[in-house]
C-alpha cells in the first residue's frame, strides 16, 4: 500500500519519499552498506529487494521520528544509544524519538562483520560511525529544504529539537520540510559534531524501552500471537546426535488440542516434533511420548572422563598460539621459584531468561520468521534452506529478546532451522517452536569446559620472567564460516583470547592450545575465551603480587607493558576510585583486585569480600572501565553493574554443566544453578575513564573481571587458591 | 475440560481448559495477557510471579484447577494500586531494566514485599527477592529502585 513517489541516487546512498495509505509522508534515507565507510566507493546499485519503507529514519507528520536500530536489543541498551547517535547529528527532539528493531535486510549488516549480527561488543563500535553520518546527513538535507524555503544559504540556518531556524525569526519544523528535504540530494560528506557539540551522546539517557518492559505491555518473541498460530515442542534425543529408532504416540495423540506428532531432523541426530493449539498440551503430549533411541555409534561424551583426558593433554604441548622469547626459559628456573598451577572450567549453558523460541510461517513460495536473533541475516538463509527459497523470499522479524548472551548467535542456526522443519509440514500455518527450560540447560551449545595448565617462573624482582601455558578445550569455532578467519595454525583464537595477547610484560610466554573433539555442542558465551582466560591470568597475576608482597593494584601497574595505556588508566582510576574502602576493610572481609582488557575495553575491579555460609559475599564492588567515548554513561553504568554478575555464573556452587554417559545432569534452574541477588554484590559503583577516543563496547567486558577478584579476595581470607571451578565451598 | 470463572486484575473472565494447565499459561494463552513471564516452570526463577489473593505466587505451578475464586493480579493490572504504581515509577526512573524478560516478576514480588514491609531492610529485600532470577544481573538497581519506591510510599507520595 506504499507507492514510491521519488527516488534519488547519489554516491553514497539513494532516498525515497513514500505516500503512505493512511495519508502519512515518509522520508527514507538509505546508505549503501558498501559505502558507508568506504571514502572512495563506486555508486550503488538500486537494490532489488524492496526494503522496508524507513530503512534508518523516517520522520512522520505527526513529528515523530522513527529509527530502525540494525541489532537485536536484548538488554543492551543499543535500542537507545543507537538513536542517541543518529538523533544528536539530526539534531531531532529527543522526547519525539522512536526506536524500531529492524528486520534482517542487507542494509543492516554490520558494516565490519558483512552479516547482520550482535557480537564481539561491536554494535557501538562499528554504527558509531554509520549512525551518526545518516544523522548528519538528513539533518543537511533538512536544512537545505528550509534554506530553499527561505531564499537563503544553509549556513545561515542553524537546528535544535527537530525546529530549523533560520534569519529573520523563521522557522519550520522537520516535519513540516520532510518531503522538501527528500528532494534534496543526499550530501556526499557531512562534518559531524565535535564532542563538545553533543547534546546526547554522554549523558545520562534513559532507556527507551523501560516503560513497556515494567507494565507487561512489551511483547517478546515468545509473546508472538498470530492468527490461527500453533505451538511446537520437540523431544531431543538423551545423547547429542541420537536418532528416534521408534516412537509410540497414541497417549500423547490422545491429549486435546494435539494435531501433529512426527520425526524430525535436527542438527544432530533426530527427534519427535509435537504440534499442538497451546503450549500446555504440547508439553503434556511430548511427556507421554515413547521413544526408543538410537545411540549406536555417538560418542557418549562424560565429563569425569574428559578431564582425565585434558588434564593427559595439558602436560603436552599443543598447537602454539604465542610464542615469545625462549619456550624453555622456564626449565631454567629453579624450583623454588617456580609457580604450577591446574585449572579446571565446566560446561557453561547461558540460560537467558526469556526460553529459545522461534516462530515460522511458510506459504510455500515464501516465509515469514519471527526470532529474538542475534544473527538475523545467517539465520534468514538457514530457513531458506530448509524451506527451498532464497533469503529474499523470507521475510525475518527481528523480536525483542530476553537476554541471550551469544545464545541467539548459533553458526548452525539449529532452533530456525527446526521451527522451518516443523512449519514446512504446516504450510500456511504459523507455528511457534518453544525450547523448554530443560530443553535449553540440555540442549548443548555450552561454554566449552577448559583445563588450564602453567608453570611460572620467578624473576628475582618478583615479576613472571617466563611462563608456559598449555590451554586444552574444545574449538568454538572449528567447523563453523569463521574458522577460516580466526582460527590459525590449528589454534582457535577465542580459546586462548586474554593469555596469548596478556598486556602484561612477560619476557619468556609460550602459550599452546589442544582443541580435542568432544560429541557435545559448543558456543561463544558473553566473553567467550576471556571467561577462563581472564580467570588464569588474573588470579596468578595476584599470586604473584602476594608473594612479592606488593599491593595488587601497583603490582599490575608495575607489570603491564607502557602501551596497555587502558588498562593503565583503569588502574589508576580504580586506585582513586577504592581508595576511600579498600584498606579499611573490616574484620573478616578482603580485598580482591583484577583487571582485564576484551574486545578493546579495558576494566579494573576491586572487591570487598567475606565468607557468609562458606560463600563469597561480595559487599562492594568498584570498577572502573575505559571504553573510549562513553556514548551513554547511564547504560555503560548499568552493564557492569550488572554484568559482573553474569560473570558470577562460573563462581555459582552449581554452576556447572556435566555429563555422564553422554547425557546431561542438569535440567534447570535446580540443577543449574545462576546467580541470585544474595550472591550478586549489594553496591557496584562504577567509574569511566573520560575519553573522546573511539567508542569501544560494553556488552562482553563486565564478565571476565569479577570471578577472579572475588577468589583473589578469598585467597586472602583463607590462604587457599581456587583453581577448579565451579567454587562448589570455601 | 472445564469451566472456570476467573477474577483477573478487578475483571470477571470465563474460560474452559484442561483443568490441569498452570494458571500461567491461561494468562499467557487464553487471556492473552502475556506480561506474565514463562522462564523455568519450576518455580525456580520467578518469571510468572502473580498475586493471588494478595500472595507473591508463582503461576507456573499453580494448576488453573486451584485457583477458584482468588483475585489474581498480573503485571498487566499492578499499576491501579498505589504501591503498584510507585514500584512501576521507581523502575523506570532508577532504569532497572535490561533485557526486561524477568521484571514482571521482579516487580510483583517487590510490591509484595512493600505492602507487607513498607520500610524495609536490605535483609528483607534479599528475602523477598531471593527467588527472583535476573540473568542480566540487575540486583543493585533492583535493591535501589525498592529503596527509592519505600521512599516515596512512607512519604505518601505515590
Amino acid at each position: 500500500m506504499i507507492a514510491s513517489a521519488h527516488r534519488e541516487l547519489n554516491r553514497r546512498g539513494f532516498l525515497r519519499v513514500s505516500f503512505a495509505a493512511a495519508g502519512g509522508l515518509f522520508v527514507s534515507l538509505y546508505l549503501d552498506p558498501r559505502a558507508v565507510g568506504a571514502q572512495e566507493a563506486p555508486m550503488p546499485q538500486a537494490p532489488a529487494k524492496v526494503y522496508p519503507p524507513d530503512a534508518f529514519v523516517n520522520i512522520r507528520p505527526d513529528g515523530k521520528i522513527v529509527i530502525q536500530v540494525n541489532r537485536l536489543e536484548f538488554g543492551q541498551g543499543v535500542q537507545t544509544a543507537l538513536p542517541m547517535l543518529l538523533a544528536d547529528e539530526m539534531d531531532a527532539d529527543w522526547t519525539n524519538v522512536m526506536a524500531n528493531l529492524a528486520p534482517a535486510a542487507d542494509v543492516y549488516k554490520d558494516p565490519l562483520f558483512g552479516i547482520q549480527i550482535v557480537g564481539g561488543s561491536g554494535s557501538i563500535a562499528h554504527s558509531f560511525q554509520q549512525y551518526r553520518e545518516l544523522g548528519a546527513k538528513t539533518r543537511a538535507m533538512l536544512v537545505a529544504a528550509a534554506a530553499n524555503r527561505w531564499s537563503t544559504t544553509t549556513d545561515k540556518c542553524r537546528t535544535e529539537a527537530s525546529v530549523v531556524y533560520g534569519p529573520d525569526g523563521k522557522s519550520a519544523t522537520y516535519a513540516e520540510l520532510a518531503s522538501e528535504a527528500a528532494r534534496k540530494p543526499v550530501p556526499a560528506k557531512v562534518s559531524l559534531k565535535s564532542p563538545t557539540e553533543f547534546r546526547l551522546v554522554g549523558k545520562r539517557v534513559k532507556r527507551l524501552d523501560s516503560g513497556a518492559k515494567c507494565n507487561g505491555s512489551l511483547k517478546f518473541g515468545l509473546d508472538l500471537d498470530l492468527p490461527g498460530m500453533k505451538v511446537a515442542v520437540v523431544a531431543h534425543p538423551p545423547v547429542f546426535g541420537g536418532r528416534v529408532k521408534k516412537v509410540v504416540d497414541d497417549e500423547a495423540r490422545r491429549i486435546e488440542g494435539v494435531r501433529e506428532v512426527f520425526e524430525i531432523p535436527l542438527a544432530k541426530g533426530s527427534g519427535v516434533a509435537v504440534v499442538a493449539d497451546k503450549f500446555w498440551p504440547a508439553k503434556q503430549a511430548r511427556s507421554l511420548l515413547k521413544i526408543d533411541w538410537d545411540v549406536t555409534g555417538v560418542e557418549a561424551a562424560d565429563t569425569a572422563e574428559l578431564w582425565t583426558r585434558y588434564r593427559q593433554l595439558a602436560h603436552t604441548p599443543g598447537n602454539v598460539a604465542v610464542s615469545n622469547g625462549d619456550p624453555n626459559a622456564i626449565d631454567k628456573i629453579a624450583a623454588g621459584n617456580r609457580i604450577v598451577a591446574e585449572y579446571e572450567f565446566p560446561f557453561l549453558a547461558h540460560t537467558p531468561m526469556e526460553p529459545l523460541n522461534t516462530t515460522v510461517r511458510f506459504d510455500g513460495d515464501r516465509a515469514e520468521v519471527w526470532a529474538g536473533s542475534q544473527f538475523q541475516t545467517v539465520d534468514q538463509m538457514a530457513v531458506g534452506e530448509v524451506l527451498g527459497l532464497k533469503p529474499e523470499q523470507v521475510t525475518f522479524h527481528t523480536e525483542m529478546a530476553g537476554g541471550g548472551f551469544g545464545r541467539r548467535a548459533v553458526p548452525d542456526s539449529h532452533i530456525q532451522r527446526e521451527a522451518a522443519t516443523i512449519a514446512k509440514r504446516l504450510r500456511g500455518t504459523p507455528v511457534k517452536l518453544i525450547w523448554t527450560r530443560e530443553d535449553d540447560v540440555q540442549g548443548g551449545y555450552y561454554r566449552p569446559m577448559h583445563f588450564h595448565r602453567v608453570e611460572v617462573g620467578v624473576g628475582p624482582d618478583g615479576l613472571p620472567f617466563a611462563w608456559r601455558h598449555v590451554i586444552v578445550g574444545q574449538s568454538i569455532l572449528g567447523g563453523t564460516p569463521f574458522e577460516s578467519l580466526l582460527v590459525k595454525n590449528g589454534v582457535d583464537r577465542t580459546a586462548t583470547e586474554g593469555t596469548a595477547d596478556t598486556q602484561y610484560n612477560i619476557p619468556n610466554l609460550h602459550v599452546t592450545a589442544h582443541h580435542p573433539k568432544v560429541n557435545v555442542p559448543v558456543l561463544w558465551w558473553r566473553s567467550v575465551g576471556h571467561t577462563h582466560n581472564a580467570f588464569v591470568m588474573e588470579t596468578l597475576i595476584d599470586e604473584l603480587a602476594m608473594r612479592s608482597r606488593m599491593d595488587p593494584i601497583a603490582y599490575r601497574q608495575k607489570l603491564l607493558k607502557p602501551e596497555a595505556k587502558k588498562l593503565l588508566r583503569t588502574l589508576d582510576l580504580l586506585d582513586k576510585a577504592s581508595a576511600a574502602w579498600r584498606n579499611k576493610l573490616p574484620q573478616g572481609h578482603a580485598l580482591g583486585v583484577s583487571c582485564h582488557e576484551c574486545f578493546g575495553t579495558a576494566v579494573a575491579c576491586a572487591v570487598d569480600v567475606s565468607i557468609e555460609n562458606k560463600r563469597p559475599k561480595i559487599h562492594r564492588a568498584t570498577i572502573a572501565v575505559d571504553c573510549g567515548l562513553a556514548v551513554n554513561p547511564l547504560t555503560i553504568e548499568s552493564q557492569f553493574q550488572a554484568g559482573i554478575s553474569f560473570g558470577l555464573t562460573q563462581l555459582m556452587a552449581k554452576g556447572a554443566i556435566t555429563l555422564k554417559n553422554g547425557v546431561v545432569e542438569q535440567r534447570n534452574f535446580d540443577g543449574y544453578v545462576p546467580p541470585y541477588i544474595v550472591d550478586a554484590p549489594v553496591a557496584v559503583d562504577v567509574h569511566i575513564v573520560p575519553s573522546a577516543e573511539a567508542p569501544t563496547g560494553c556488552g562482553e567486558p563486565p564478565v571476565p573481571v569479577i570471578s577472579p577478584a572475588v577468589v583473589n579476595a578469598l585467597a586472602r581470607l583463607t590462604g587457599k587458591r581456587y583453581r577448579t571451578l565451579p567454587l562448589v565451598g570455601v | 475440560m472445564a469451566t472456570y470463572q476467573l477474577n483477573v486484575n478487578g475483571e470477571r473472565r470465563e474460560l474452559n481448559v484442561d483443568p490441569s494447565t498452570p494458571l500461567l499459561w491461561v494468562l499467557r494463552e487464553d487471556l492473552k495477557m502475556t506480561g506474565t513471564k514463562f522462564g523455568c516452570g519450576i518455580s525456580a526463577c520467578g518469571a510468572c510471579t502473580v498475586h493471588l489473593a494478595g500472595v507473591a505466587t508463582r503461576s507456573c505451578i499453580v494448576p488453573i484447577s486451584h485457583v477458584g475464586d482468588r483475585s489474581i493480579v498480573t503485571i498487566e493490572g499492578i499499576g491501579q494500586d498505589t504501591v503498584g504504581r510507585a514500584v512501576q515509577h521507581a523502575w523506570v526512573e532508577t532504569d532497572v531494566v535490561q533485557c526486561g524478560y524477568c521484571q514482571s516478576g521482579q516487580i510483583m514480588a517487590a510490591v509484595a514485599l512493600l505492602k507487607q514491609t513498607p520500610k524495609p531492610t536490605e535483609k528483607n529485600i534479599e528475602e523477598s527477592m531471593g527467588g527472583n532470577l535476573c540473568r542480566c544481573g540487575t540486583y543493585p538497581r533492583i535493591r535501589e529502585a525498592i529503596r527509592t519506591a519505600a521512599a516515596q510510599i512512607t512519604k505518601g507520595g505515590a
